[in-house]
């Protein structure tokens, strides 16, 4: 049977979030200390070496992501956290705010002194207002202890924008603007914040790194699935008994996780469908569980891991229906500023609701298929490209749910 | 009101046009025109602009609301767990519609989208802070504090 295995969460219920001498004694900032007795190049490699991806749900390379804005030339670089956590059924991130917030603070100094940065940011979204406070007073303390050296850190509140977890976006917001996102290229690390160099990592991705120089890239790189390697910690919601987060290895199967740490399914019911990766993931049937809860196994069956929520749905449920919520949440967050999506996702949710309401025609699927695929590929962010992705899962596994309330 | 007090604390502070909408917010529960034409001025933006702001984030709201907010989520994992019950029993309860507000001013309904406590969901906030396993019997449990507290 699976089981967890703490890494990101090592401190969760052993230190006092607000006290940095828990987190002093257990060992806190002393990877900090190596890492600035360490030449830039060296630590960068390790961070590369240890093959960390990033847990914002991109899954890009850490190190080498690192190693872009270390070579960018200019005279401010800045390292950012998201924080902003947005995807529905997702909450990891604010269990590492709450519990562990000097983790976090440690891992973006050691950001900075890679790239060579001396300021800060960390979005946190606004429905955080209690993690933003620890945030700010274990910034305080670290300022008080000299532990951040020359680094500065400054908490920056979101105000309900889902959109704004994407990096650009997030940049704009956190410039006072609203947060649309840029045109990439050029990426952050080469301009981001106010033009300038810029690393944008997740909560978790940060709380990584000085676990990894203290026990060293080799060890890391052999936990969990190869090409995604470490642990990820999950979000249970839904249908299912202990709806709670567990941190597993990568190479833990969607069954262990509903069936073994989740208990199953509540009510004795069988499973239906199972989300990963938040509202924008697709949709996985019950035949498809023995899959690892790993970046590219996921990506290999059509799903994504995104941000680790497991949103389980019991075979009472209508996919109709809740795809049909789903479709509204992207109309609503939608920025607006691209025809695809701001278009697609209000289409989208209308034509859900003409279904569900009992005068959907067959033509009308058809047509979501369609507009799915046009603005997977030609909305301007990820948020219209993922946005159909829930839809079309649901309806390619389950076109019942769909067909029975055709007209 | 004095937004000037308020906003000299933010015009340091590069792209503080956010953070100091919340602080007004924080007094007012909303940002009154007013502000949102003071804070263009202080920040030297056009208030063109700074309204794009304040509308443009679902927390901030550029018309009056009562004096504490309550949202409830209504994204995908509140949904199935019976968030359209809690909408139906606040609305009774407060004898208003989502989106209004009591007329005492007190309380002002609105939706939100998950505010990452789906372990217990349904979930609903006030003023940011979140109640979690809501149903319809927990309703008058849960505002009896902040009737009190007028
Ligand atoms: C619509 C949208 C929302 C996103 N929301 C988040 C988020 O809440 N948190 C996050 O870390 N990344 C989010 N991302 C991904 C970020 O753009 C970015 O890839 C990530 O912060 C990089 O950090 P990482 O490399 O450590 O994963 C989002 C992306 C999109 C397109
Ligand atoms: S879905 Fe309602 S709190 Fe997350």
């Amino acid at each position: 049977m699976a089981e967890e295995m703490r890494l990101v969460l090592r401190n969760l219920g052993k230190i006092d979030p607000l006290k940095i001498d828990d987190y002093l004694a257990a060992g806190g900032f002393n990877s900090l200390k190596k890492a600035l007795g360490m030449n830039k190049s060296d630590l960068i490699q390790e961070i590369k070496d240890s093959k960390l991806r990033g847990r914002g749900g991109a899954g890009f390379n850490c190190g080498s992501k690192w190693n872009f804005a270390a070579q960018a030339q200019a005279d401010q670089k800045y390292v950012i956290c998201n924080a902003d956590e947005g995807e529905p059924g997702t909450y990891k991130d604010r269990l590492i705010l709450e519990n562990d917030p000097h983790a976090l603070l440690e891992g973006m100094a050691i950001c900075a002194h890679a790239i060579g940065a001396s300021q800060g940011f960390i979005y946190c979204r606004g429905e955080y207002p209690a993690a933003a406070e620890i945030l700010k007073e274990a910034i305080a303390q670290a300022k008080d202890k000299g532990v951040l050296g020359d680094f500065d850190v400054e908490v920056r509140l979101g105000a309900g924008a889902y959109v704004c977890g994407e990096e650009t976006a997030l940049i704009e917001s956190i410039e006072g603007k609203p947060g649309e996102p840029r045109i990439k290229p050029p990426f952050p690390p080469v301009s981001g914040l106010w033009g300038k160099p810029t690393i944008v990592n997740n909560v978790e991705t940060f709380v990584n790194i000085p676990l990894i120089l203290e026990k060293g890239a080799a060890w890391y790189a052999a936990i969990g699935s190869p090409s995604y390697p470490g642990t990820k910690v999950l979000t249970l919601s839904g249908d299912v008994v202990h709806k709670t987060f567990f941190e597993v290895p990568t190479t833990t199967t969607v069954r262990e996780v509903i069936y073994g740490l989740g208990g199953g399914l509540t009510a004795g019911k069988q499973l239906k469908a199972v989300q990963i990766g938040g509202t924008s993931g697709a949709f996985i049937p019950a035949d498809q569980l023995d899959t690892a809860i790993g970046f590219d196994e996921l990506s290999a069956i059509g799903a994504v891991l995104g941000s680790g929520a497991v949103f389980v749905l019991n075979e009472s449920r209508d996919l109709a229906d809740v795809t049909a919520r789903i479709a509204k949440f992207f109309a609503h967050e939608s920025c607006g500023k691209c025809t695809p999506c701001r278009e697609g996702t209000a289409r989208m949710s209308d034509i859900l609701d003409k279904i569900n309401n009992g005068q959907g025609k067959a033509a009308d699927l058809a047509l979501l298929s369609r507009l799915g695929r046009v603005m997977s590929c030609s909305s301007f962010c990820g948020l219209g490209q993922a946005a159909p992705s829930p839809l079309m899962s649901a309806l390619k596994h389950f076109p019942a749910d769909y067909e029975a309330r055709l007209n | 009101m004095d937004y000037q007090k308020i906003l000299a604390d933010y015009v340091e502070m590069p792209g503080g046009l956010i953070e100091a909408f919340h602080a007004i917010q924080a007094e007012l529960s909303y940002l009154p025109e007013e502000a949102i034409i003071q804070a263009a001025q202080v920040f030297g933006i056009p208030a063109a602009q700074a309204y794009g702001v304040a509308t443009f984030y679902s927390m901030f709201s550029v018309k009056p609301r009562g004096k504490f907010v309550i949202r409830i989520c209504e994204s995908a994992p509140c949904h199935i767990a019976g968030a359209a019950k809690v909408v139906a029993a606040l609305e009774k309860e407060l004898g208003i519609n989502m989106g209004g507000s009591t007329p005492d001013g007190l309380f002002t309904l609105e939706f939100t989208e998950c505010v990452g406590q789906c372990q217990a969901a349904p979930v609903i906030t006030i003023n940011g802070k979140p109640y979690t396993d809501v149903s319809p019997e927990k309703i008058s449990g849960i505002l009896e504090p902040y009737r009190k507290n007028i």
